[in-house]
């Protein structure tokens, strides 16, 4: 008895210790076999994102110029670039973009998710997908869509406006091109966020809407005090989203740039500004900094709208 | 299992391998490396060959030619983008140090651009000297800069002005010699209640501006590559400021457009219409024709540019390019004689001109007496070359173009369109033009003469 009890609590102990070993061993096993997973990606993550970035940032930290040569200057980009008025008005630019187009997107895709979340119809479905489809266009393809819209000789604006008898607006002066830019994005974009929007408000809970119509809630009611809040992540979401990307605005000012040079100089956003340093200008270096520094800037904000709203996100 | 992790690690070693091919592709000697893209087909594989960037309308033909004929060396063509693209790519080529092509086209303006970075062999070690009697001198004169021959020259653009007959005819007008009668027959068609305006005069004209300030005298640029820390900057000179005020007064009172050019309205602006006139390069006639939406009532006529003193004619050249060879070229003399030769005989150059609509800078076909009789289906048989394009390439003297021609040219975009926009007159413009070249040429490191 004796016997069999040790060799059982031993058979017991053995298999407990290797049951203790297992995990662990297992554990390893399978890191191991996760990074190999992770490997194919990190190889191109390596090559064409980190190292490019490295390149790029020792690149920001000479100069270059045409008469004199390669020299070492440290900060010195750095200090031009935050000091430079034409990086400096494309940061304003884009910052006038992000306070009109960030709304408008929001307000479009956000009214489109609470309507289409109310409607139960195929029509519904077919709106849906009718939103969303101008984001599944290239956004060059868009712009230059949009291009031909805006222009005087193709556009349908003059024939539209003709029949009224009022001479069509010039989408692509100097003083509308800064509404006909957010048109296309808004256009493009808010299809993209209301299916971001509208996915999460799939996701509430049906019976919380139950019990707010017992307690009396009208449609708009549950939409303002239930629905918003309770998706108030995945909004926060969508404007760092929008917020990354209208800082970031190049596409569109580009392409239409062929169509309106005037009124879209080179260096309209900050990016433009960086791309045509480097590549018309030959100014590689510097246009490193300054897309550096542009990233310093998306850094900075993005961490900041975190950072306030942090309860709304559910990051805190 | 072990056989599924060799398996996985050999994915993961062939994809490193795969990227770093990669990167390892696109340089190597021009020759090689590009061997495999060639948009033509070579003719005899065993010779060596030579690999040739252009966009010249209908150049496959002229590589056929070339490789038929010439047995020792052959073209590997690619058409890697017009002007801005593919100065671009060349741009970046120059900056990685490798992935350039050994011969490549360039337009004249553009020359010292890529001289200031190295990028461009002086041909006066391979012969360039031996063939400077076989083309027009003022193109000649684009291509070189001081002693140094950093391309040879292919085709010009010398201006005349392209106009509706037609429309001209309707509204009573003659034909404009000076830019005062340029003026005056702007005003009367405006006062016939014709729907066109005589002509357009584009804020993005970069080369079209420049030469119309040219015209009347204007040197924006002094610059030697033999010097090539020192500039002369002078865009705000009297004959620039005489032209633009000059343009922008016929703005003011709403006599020409200024639609941008080069853009799908401005092309069926140009044949519908829309401007009574074109002020155009030689290469322009081509251009037109290739054009859609075309007005098919339109009545086209060539005449010599309007004058400012019709006393003292000036010839002023829009456009043109050439063929340099890279410094990254494997064997430059090779590259060099290719440069010489595909346009620098008379069955290559005469394909140009007659597939191609160019203007040729090759002087045995520039003067011969078929390309000056030559007549033109569009402009009802007359002989343009004769009438007009002949005199504007024989009267062009040259110019000289900045290092940073393509900023140069963005900023007095930047200006007319300020100026048109009533922001500020035309010297205002040159004004604010000329610091901020200055300022940018000294940020670049340059002495101002």
């Amino acid at each position: 008895m004796a016997t069999t009890s040790t060799q059982a609590s031993s058979r017991h102990a053995d298999v407990s210790s290797k049951s203790d070993h297992r995990p662990d061993r297992n554990f390893r096993r399978r890191q191991r076999w996760g990074w190999l997973f992770v490997a194919p990606f990190a190889v191109v993550f390596i090559t064409f994102l980190i190292l490019p970035l490295a390149y790029a940032f020792r690149m920001s930290l000479f100069t270059n110029t045409l008469a004199a040569g390669t020299d070492f200057v440290g900060a010195d980009n750095y200090i031009k670039a935050f000091t430079d008025p034409i990086f400096l008005g494309g940061l304003a630019t884009v910052a006038k973009f992000a306070l009109i187009m960030i709304p408008a997107q929001m307000i479009v895709a956000l009214l489109a998710a609470l309507v289409l979340d109310n409607l139960a119809t195929w029509a519904s479905k077919f709106s849906r997908l009718m939103i969303f489809v101008p984001y599944a266009i290239p956004v060059v393809i868009g712009a230059l869509m949009w291009g031909f819209l805006y222009s005087p000789r193709f556009g349908p604006a003059s024939s539209i406006f003709n029949l009224v008898g009022l001479s069509a607006p010039e989408f692509l002066s100097q003083d509308n091109i800064f509404g006909s830019l957010v048109n296309i994005v808004t256009w493009q974009w808010a299809g993209y966020y209301m299916i971001i929007i509208y996915a999460a408000l799939r996701g509430i809970d049906p019976g919380i809407y139950e019990a707010a119509v017992l307690d009396g809630a009208s449609d708009r009611q549950i939409a303002t005090r239930i629905k918003i809040p309770m998706i108030s992540s995945s909004l926060v979401m969508v404007v760092i989203f929008a917020l990354i990307g209208t800082l970031q605005f190049f596409t569109e000012p580009q392409v239409l740039r062929g169509v309106a040079q005037g009124a879209i100089p080179v260096s309209y956003t900050p990016n433009m500004y960086a791309y045509s340093l480097a590549f018309s200008y030959s100014q590689f270096n510097y246009a490193s900094a300054i897309s550096f520094a542009l990233g310093i800037v998306v850094f900075v904000f993005s961490f900041l709208f975190l950072f306030l709203t942090r309860k709304q996100s559910g990051l805190k | 299992m072990k056989a599924k992790f060799l398996a996985s690690a050999g994915i993961v070693a062939a994809t490193a391998v795969a990227l770093t091919g990669c990167s390892g592709g696109g340089g190597g000697e021009g020759g090689e490396a590009a061997a495999a893209s060639c948009t033509n087909t070579v003719v005899n594989t065993e010779a060596p060959q030579v690999t040739v960037w252009a966009w010249y309308p209908a150049f496959d033909q002229v590589v056929d030619q070339f490789n038929n004929a010439n047995d020792d060396v052959q073209i590997c063509w690619t058409n890697a983008g017009q002007g801005n693209d593919e100065y671009t790519r060349f741009s970046t080529s120059i900056e990685s140090g490798s992935g350039a092509p050994d011969v490549i086209q360039l337009e004249s303006e553009v020359l010292s651009s890529f001289t200031i970075r190295n990028a461009l062999v002086d041909l006066t070690e391979y012969g360039a000297n031996d063939v400077k009697g076989d083309y027009a001198e003022g193109a000649w004169e684009d291509a070189s800069s001081g002693d140094a021959v950093y391309a040879i020259p292919v085709d010009g653009g010398p201006m005349g002005m392209l106009y509706r007959q037609d429309i001209f005819d309707a509204a009573g007008i003659e034909v404009p010699t000076t830019w005062e009668e340029f003026e005056a027959a702007a005003r009367t068609l405006k006062e016939s209640g014709s729907d066109a305006v005589i002509a357009d005069f584009p804020t993005n004209g970069r080369a079209f501006n420049q030469a119309l300030f040219a015209q009347a005298g204007s040197t924006p640029f002094e610059y030697d590559s033999a010097n090539p820390q020192e500039i002369g900057i002078n865009v705000n000179d009297d004959g620039a400021k005489q032209v633009l005020e000059y343009w922008n007064g016929l703005v003011e009172d709403g006599l020409v457009a200024t639609d941008d050019a080069f853009t799908a309205d401005y092309n069926t602006k140009l044949v519908d219409g829309s401007y009574a006139v074109y002020l155009a390069a030689a290469w322009g006639p081509g251009y037109l024709q290739g054009l859609s939406d075309a007005d098919p009532e339109a009545v086209w006529r060539a005449a010599p540019l309007p004058q400012w003193d019709a006393a003292d004619p000036v010839q002023v050249n829009w456009g043109g390019s050439t063929f340099a060879v890279t410094e990254q070229a494997s064997d430059k003399d090779l590259a060099a004689r290719v440069a010489m030769n595909i346009f620098g005989n008379e069955e290559g150059m005469n394909l140009g001109v007659d597939e191609g609509a160019l203007f040729p800078s090759y002087a045995p076909v520039l003067d011969s007496t078929e390309f000056a009789d030559k007549e033109y289906e569009f402009f009802g048989g007359q002989q343009i070359n004769k009438e007009v394009f002949l005199d504007a390439a024989a009267g062009y003297e040259g110019a000289t173009f900045s290092p940073f021609q393509n900023y140069a040219y963005d900023q007095l975009t930047e200006q007319i369109y300020a100026m048109v926009q009533g922001e500020k007159d035309g010297g205002q413009a040159l004004d604010d033009l000329q610091a901020s070249l200055e300022q940018y040429a000294t940020e670049q490191g340059f002495t101002l003469k």
